[in-house]
């Protein structure tokens, strides 16, 4: 061969290589999900991170079981990092349609999903037959997934913000590790005593920076019995009187008593952090957030203890609550969204299986006995079982979150449009935790205006 | 496979002889074949960008007059833009953003340029001098700006710089948690990080100045300042018009740094730019579309500018 030829041959090599990878990129949409041996095949995700080694082998052993128990399904498991639902990684996966066949989701994604077109009504589909805890599944849960009559996901956890503080710290304060602060006032004499050991500890600690200022600032409304936006969704109701006093709180143990530390314009990982270090007396937080504390930032579970969220006179008016679940991607066959519910009624909502395996997880370095996730209906089957798998096997102390259970707060959700609400309060949360001399009725009167244009806009 | 001869060469000229006419080997086709290799590593690149850059691109046009609800997109005309247009952090963005790249203009752009004379003026250990300037550039820009953020910008008194401010008896700063500093101390992270490659280009300029030019102005009596003026910045005018404009286009374009200094916003907005803007919008608003309208505006303005750049540069030449 000549060498133009060989060159020519070359060049042929070259596009037809091109356009193999091209295709080998493209999305094979028209596999067939059944197989020929008659298996429906699912795709799931948040399955554990490989440095969650633990909660990995647990995983991978309850796909086995499963598919043991149902010869005719295969769960082919996706990992989409150890937080499942990064907000910006989550809206990429929707807008590019890769999400899974059934994927997770938080309670306020609702929206989100249906605009993106990618979920489907399973309403249909989830009752006592595929999932045998249907009945016992709190129905509040299920209304937070449900739009126009339709049910979109599957709840498999929630849970309710409390005081969550350090005991250590709290002893070494002087203060009654068994009786935690209740009321704002408490709070900032505790944050007081607590910052007063010196080495950088913050007495209390807040968020004030990526959406988690917005979100807190949210909940600490709630407390105070205020309201983000009004009864239609409308218009803003946090410039209010609720609203001034959650500021004029942190004002004061910020620059008033010097207690909640130098380092401000703080998001979730970084007061958590903070926190395992044992650099945080108090912050607001729900149950879970001890886990991550433990499994994540190298704290100790025997450190920490929860107590209900304060109000400002005496008990909160209302805590902020949340939660997560599993959607069905829309286009799924009827035999997929079955084995779907079947796996996640097998792995999220059996007492003894899954999440729920106690006996499984005590000895790991996972808690068992924390309030939560709140799943079953007060007095069902389900949550009785749960609570003595919870009770038998617990492997933290369960009088740390004693106070909590025993003073339970009324939960609120979070606001329509939540995360761009939450954009806006930051810069509320920053000014007042990072300017000593923030006008408090001026940051909430420009929010006001900025979430009621946002509003105006999005109507 | 058939094997194709070259026409018969012509036996006056040497030149090979014109094929017959109304041959199928003349005309473009012919063109197209002689070159068949060239075109076909030409497929590469262009597929390149027109998957990854030009679709894109037009694919964010197109979203910025649309709207996606309940899976359904409809044509909305110019709604996206009134929409962004009326977001409240809309020209705080923008007027954040310019004060960036004026303050990046004033420090990014000035300082590269005289660290270059400087380092053209040693004799000895020039080399290692380069690297250690470079040496920024080589860590990955997270890595850069998480040192500024915990070490340098710590607002406590342990901060690297306010111990260094104290040890000089000057007032501390609160760096990124004070409204004022949040912009300063930004540039000052990004021009330590990027100012590395700027330093070797204006030093390449630099060398390639012939050095009678400046035996000429020291005979003249030219002091160091006047032969920087009158020899070196005329000398390198092109390099520096050209730095110019990619340092302006660069820091307009603003995102990374407000992400890991300020956690996004910083306090009270006063790091938000119009690029975080965006992936405000795009990522935690579900507003894919008002991103793309906002990523169209922001394309308008530099292309804009880059016009004006150009046509200004023109007539200079």
């Amino acid at each position: 061969m000549s060498v133009p030829q060989y060159r020519k041959a070359a060049a042929l090599a070259l596009v037809a290589g091109l356009g193999i990878s091209l295709t080998a990129c493209s999305t094979k949409s028209g596999d067939p999900q059944n197989d020929a041996s008659g298996k429906v095949t699912i795709t799931v995700d948040c399955q554990p991170v490989g440095a969650q080694k633990e909660l990995l082998a647990n995983w991978n052993e309850d796909v086995a079981e499963f598919q043991r128990q149902n010869t005719d399904i295969v769960i082919k498991s996706v990992s989409v990092g150890e937080q499942c639902n990064n907000p910006p990684d989550f809206t990429a996966r929707l807008a590019g349609g890769t999400v899974t066949d059934v994927f997770y989701g938080y309670m306020t994604d609702l929206a989100q999903v249906l605009d993106s077109g990618q979920a489907m009504d399973i309403g249909e589909y989830a009752n006592a037959e595929t999932i045998p805890t249907w009945d016992s599944v709190d129905p509040a849960l299920k209304e937070v997934f449900t739009d126009g009559g339709k049910l979109y996901a599957v709840p498999v956890k929630n849970y309710s913000m409390g005081l969550v503080y350090n005991k250590v710290l709290f002893q070494q304060a002087g203060l009654d590790v068994n009786n935690p602060p209740k009321t704002w006032p408490e709070v900032r004499e505790a944050a007081k005593k607590i910052s007063a050991l010196g080495n950088g500890i913050a007495g209390y600690a807040e968020y004030s920076a990526g959406n988690t200022g917005g979100w807190h600032f949210t909940a600490l409304l709630y407390s105070q019995g205020g309201q983000v936006l009004t009864e239609d969704g409308s218009k803003a109701a946090f410039n209010s009187p609720q609203g001034r006093q959650v500021l004029q709180n942190l004002k004061d143990m910020r620059y008033g008593d010097d207690s909640m530390g130098d380092r401000q314009l703080l998001q979730w990982g970084d007061l958590l952090t903070n926190a395992g270090a044992g650099k945080v007396g108090m912050f607001v937080g729900a149950p879970d957030t001890t886990q991550a504390i433990v499994s994540q930032f190298q704290g100790k579970f025997e450190d920490w203890a929860m107590g209900p969220l304060p109000g400002q006179d005496g008990a909160a008016k209302g805590t902020l609550g949340g939660g997560e679940g599993y959607f069905f991607k829309k286009g799924l066959t009827p035999e997929q969204v079955k084995a779907g519910l079947k796996w996640i009624a097998y792995q999220k909502l059996t007492p003894g299986k899954g999440q729920f395996d106690y006996a499984r997880a005590k000895p790991q370095n996972y808690p068992v006995g924390l309030p939560q996730p709140l799943l079953f209906t007060n007095g069902s089957d389900a949550q009785k079982q749960e609570l003595e798998l919870r009770k038998t096997n617990a492997n933290v102390d369960t009088t740390n979150f004693a106070v909590f259970e025993a003073n339970p707060v009324p939960i609120k959700g979070e606001p329509r449009n939540a995360q761009a609400i939450y954009a806006v309060l930051d810069a509320v949360m920053s000014g007042v935790l990072t300017n000593p001399n923030a006008n408090l009725d001026a940051l909430l009167k420009t929010a006001e205006d900025k979430v009621n244009q946002l509003l105006a806009a999005q109507s | 496979m058939a094997i194709t001869s070259a026409p018969a060469a012509s036996r006056v000229t040497g030149r090979p002889a014109p094929p017959p006419a109304g041959s199928p080997r003349t005309g473009p086709g012919r063109k197209v074949r002689d070159n068949l290799t060239g075109h076909a590593f030409l497929i590469g690149a262009v597929l390149c960008f027109a998957v990854f850059s030009w679709y894109p691109m037009v694919r964010g046009v197109v979203m910025s007059f649309q709207r996606t609800r309940r899976g359904e997109t409809t044509w909305v005309g110019w709604d996206n833009y009134l929409r962004i247009l009326d977001d409240p952090s809309f020209w705080t963005a923008w007027q954040n953003t310019f004060y960036f790249t004026a303050l990046a203009l004033v420090l990014g752009y000035a300082v590269p340029f005289f660290v270059a004379i400087l380092l053209n003026e040693f004799r000895h250990a020039r080399g290692y001098l380069r690297i250690l300037v470079y040496l920024p550039v080589m860590l990955p820009p997270a890595s850069a700006l998480f040192l500024f953020k915990f070490y340098a910008y710590d607002p406590s008194d342990a901060g690297l710089f306010n111990a260094i401010l104290k040890a000089l008896g000057l007032p501390t700063s609160q760096w990124m948690q004070s409204p004022e500093m949040t912009m300063p101390a930004m540039v000052i992270a990004s021009t330590w990080m990027n100012m590395g490659s700027a330093v070797l280009i204006y030093l390449a300029a630099l060398q390639n100045i012939p050095g009678e030019l400046y035996e000429a102005a020291e005979l003249d009596g030219a002091g160091i300042w006047r032969r920087i003026v009158h020899v070196t910045i005329p000398q390198t005018r092109l390099i520096l018009a050209l730095l110019a404009m990619l340092q302006i286009v660069a820091t307009m374009q603003l995102f990374i740094e407000p992400l890991i200094l300020a956690n996004g916003a910083g306090a009270e907005d006063s790091a938000t730019s119009v690029a975080y803007l965006i992936y405000q919008h795009g990522f935690f608003q579900n507003d894919l579309n008002g991103a793309a309208a906002l990523g169209v505006i922001m394309l308008v303005v530099l292309a804009g500018f880059s016009a004006v750049y150009l046509r200004l540069t023109a007539k200079q030449d």
